[in-house]
């Protein structure tokens, strides 16, 4: 049974039991295009803990995108505080921002945003670059990352040459790669085929079963919010339920119900023929 | 980020799309590469010059009849009577700076030979003229001071005119026609040339000037000395008290000109070097023309690519790039583009300036400056315009160059 809260206060929807990384305090904000003011969140107070897997999800125009942007540390509050792992950043400038994004934060955006012509271990390399470390660290840690979601053996291979399946587990690699506390999705299944969005879906969750990797992942489908642990709902630019996930979905498990590419290939083949067989035939 | 790693970053996001960077620097290529080849060869023309210049020696001082206003009316060289030897071996005398002079006077003649003939200039000098002009006598020798005491009609040729006349045969101790008197030949002169103003200076016969005043033009002043100096600063120091000496011989009032002209080497130099590089520097500064042409296509290929990585940018700052890393990465880009463009204009500009010389057997001076200059201009050309699209590329918004499509 779910348990629904109509405020965000409530101990009962955190999930984790490590100490609060992420801390909004009646965060407000307000964009202003000229004439109209757009209040995009009117006061959302939420605490994630170490450790959780949450899935932010709405309609467009909620908040969702906007509360990402604010988590992210790309935007600052226009009122209220935003405490990252204990310190308030709501009121640091944008290059302090750039450190701590660099430092602990990683992100995976729904259409990969990789760099073209370069390799994988290139671009899991990139936040390493802005770390100030030495080359041969730099390749250590890429590397490291790249095994973590299995394709170290793609590390020279081209976003041209990997499938989409492949370049989201490079990006997911890029936003481990300096080890931050927090991983940030956006849509990350948005461009995937259903059977390679589960795949994604077992690899982040494996990272927050077995690593303890703190996940909030922004979606508008139910299926793939299922995955994660607890559900934030966004309506209006307010918090409207915060609830933990019952039923929630084994990835392995669901993988191993649907058919594998070469099953699903001949099953395909199979339909094409019958239907083949029926235009054929005299109606 | 140290500068070694924004340079291989910058490198390898170049190389990316190789072909548009090759295009990118072409301009800057091009403007460096004309500018060098210029530069070089202007200099290799100023050399020759220079190299013509010291070749008439280095502490000589020219003094010529007639300047360049005498009496209202334009004279120019040689139309003025007053300049004597009397006044040469005054000069001598009274002037210590001056080690030695030689009265020199010109006349058009018809020269025979045989069956040839040729219309030449024959000078009448002393034997120390060769001296003062470092013209050394390469077959037979110059007619001697006893010879010129007694006007004795000898001659000594130079290079050209003795190949018109005598072919390969020997001229020496053969009687030549000059006018209508008979010369023996003493000497033939080695190969001087064209002088700085393109005229060929073997192109002369030498003979004793009292020969020359009694027996050929029938006048007694000169047409110029040529003295030098003991030394080359000598020569320059010298020009002041000849000028006083001859005004007071010529009794010249003070306001009014001189009625001879005074050169140094020195002057002759400088006035030639003057103007070459002033030629080689208005070439050069045309040819940096398309530097700056090279360096605007590189500001708008800069912006064009800003706004193709737009995403690119997002992700970076996403990351945690700062508005500083952004804008050096761009403008590290841009100076790379615009310097490596430079060392390759430099190899074409030195390879092209060698095929010309090669070409037109000119000689170039490869100029040190000019490289220096090059690549310090192609580094001030990258910074320049790159500067506006790294700022460009800096000021993004990440979240906006996230979403851009």
């Amino acid at each position: 049974m779910a348990e629904e809260t109509t405020s965000a206060d409530s101990p009962n929807a955190t999930a984790g039991s490590g100490k609060p990384v992420i801390r909004l305090e009646n965060v407000f904000k307000t964009y202003d295009l000229g004439e109209i003011q757009v209040q995009a969140l009117r006061g959302v107070s939420l605490e994630i803990r170490e450790g959780e897997f949450v899935a932010v999800m709405g309609p467009s125009g909620s908040g969702k995108s906007t509360i990402m942007n604010i988590l992210g540390c790309l935007d600052r509050p226009t009122k209220g505080h935003y405490f990252l792992d204990g310190v308030d950043v709501s009121g640091m400038s944008k290059s302090e921002l750039a450190r701590i994004r660099n430092r602990k934060l990683g992100f995976v955006f729904q259409q990969f945003n990789l760099l073209s012509r370069t390799s994988a271990l290139e671009n899991v390399e990139l936040p390493t670059v802005y770390a100030g470390i030495s080359p041969e660290e730099r390749t250590r840690r890429a590397m490291d990352a790249l095994t973590r979601v299995g394709l170290a053996s793609r590390a020279g291979h081209h976003p041209s040459q990997l499938s989409g399946g492949q370049q989201q587990r490079v990006a997911i690699a890029r936003g481990l790669v300096n080890r931050p506390s927090i991983l940030l999705a956006d849509e990350p299944t948005g461009n995937l085929d259903s059977r390679t969005s589960v795949e994604i879906m077992e690899i982040l969750q494996t990272l927050n079963d077995e690593q303890g990797l703190t996940i909030v992942l922004v979606t508008h489908e139910p299926d793939i919010a299922q995955y994660a642990r607890r559900n934030l709902l966004f309506r209006d630019g307010k918090l409207k339920r915060d609830s933990l996930v019952t039923e929630r979905l084994n990835a392995r498990e669901v993988l191993k119900s649907l058919p594998t590419p070469e099953e699903q290939a001949a099953e395909d083949a199979v339909e094409e023929t019958q239907r083949l067989a029926k235009a054929d035939s005299p109606a | 980020m140290d500068f070694m790693n924004t340079f291989r970053l910058a490198l390898r996001a170049l190389a990316r799309n190789k072909m548009r960077s090759a295009l990118t620097m072409l301009g800057i290529i091009i403007g460096v590469g004309a500018v060098i080849a210029v530069v070089s060869i202007g200099q290799g023309a100023q050399y020759l010059v220079q190299q013509g210049i010291q070749a008439m020696g280095t502490n000589a001082v020219f003094i010529s009849a007639g300047s360049n206003r005498a009496g209202g009316v334009r004279q120019g060289y040689g139309g003025v009577k007053t300049l004597t030897v009397d006044d040469m071996n005054a000069v001598l005398q009274e002037i210590p700076l001056i080690k030695q002079a030689a009265p020199a006077l010109s006349n058009r003649q018809q020269v025979v030979f045989g069956n040839q003939n040729w219309s030449t200039t024959v000078t009448g000098t002393t034997p120390n003229y060769f001296d003062i002009r470092t013209w050394p006598v390469q077959q037979g020798s110059a007619f001697s001071d006893e010879e010129v005491d007694i006007a004795a009609n000898v001659c000594v040729l130079g290079a050209t005119v003795e190949k018109i006349l005598f072919g390969d045969q020997n001229p020496i101790g053969q009687t030549v026609r000059v006018g209508n008197l008979p010369f023996r030949v003493d000497g033939v002169l080695e190969s001087k040339g064209q002088n700085v103003t393109g005229q060929d200076q073997d192109d002369v016969i030498f003979a004793p000037y009292t020969t020359v005043q009694r027996k050929i033009s029938g006048i007694t002043w000169l047409q110029f000395i040529a003295a030098s100096a003991v030394s080359q600063e000598a020569s320059v120091a010298s020009v002041a008290p000849i000028t006083s000496l001859l005004r007071e011989r010529h009794r010249i009032r003070t306001g009014d000109d001189d009625d001879f002209l005074i050169r140094t080497q020195a002057d002759i130099a400088d006035l030639q070097n003057q103007t070459q590089s002033t030629m080689t520097y208005l070439l050069g500064g045309i040819a940096s023309v398309s530097l700056l042409v090279g360096g605007i296509g590189i500001m708008n290929i800069m912006l064009v690519s800003v706004t193709e990585r737009t995403r690119e940018i997002g992700v970076r700052m996403a990351v945690g790039a700062t508005e500083e890393d952004v804008r050096r990465q761009f403008l590290v880009e841009a100076v790379t583009l615009s310097m490596l463009g430079g060392f390759i204009g430099i190899i074409f500009g030195l390879v092209g300036s060698a095929l010309i010389s090669n070409l037109l057997s000119w000689p170039t001076l490869i100029s040190g400056k000019a490289i220096i200059a090059a690549v310090i201009f192609s580094a001030a050309v990258g910074i320049f315009f790159g500067y506006y699209p790294a700022h460009k590329a800096a000021q993004l918004d990440p979240i906006e160059a996230l979403r851009y499509e």
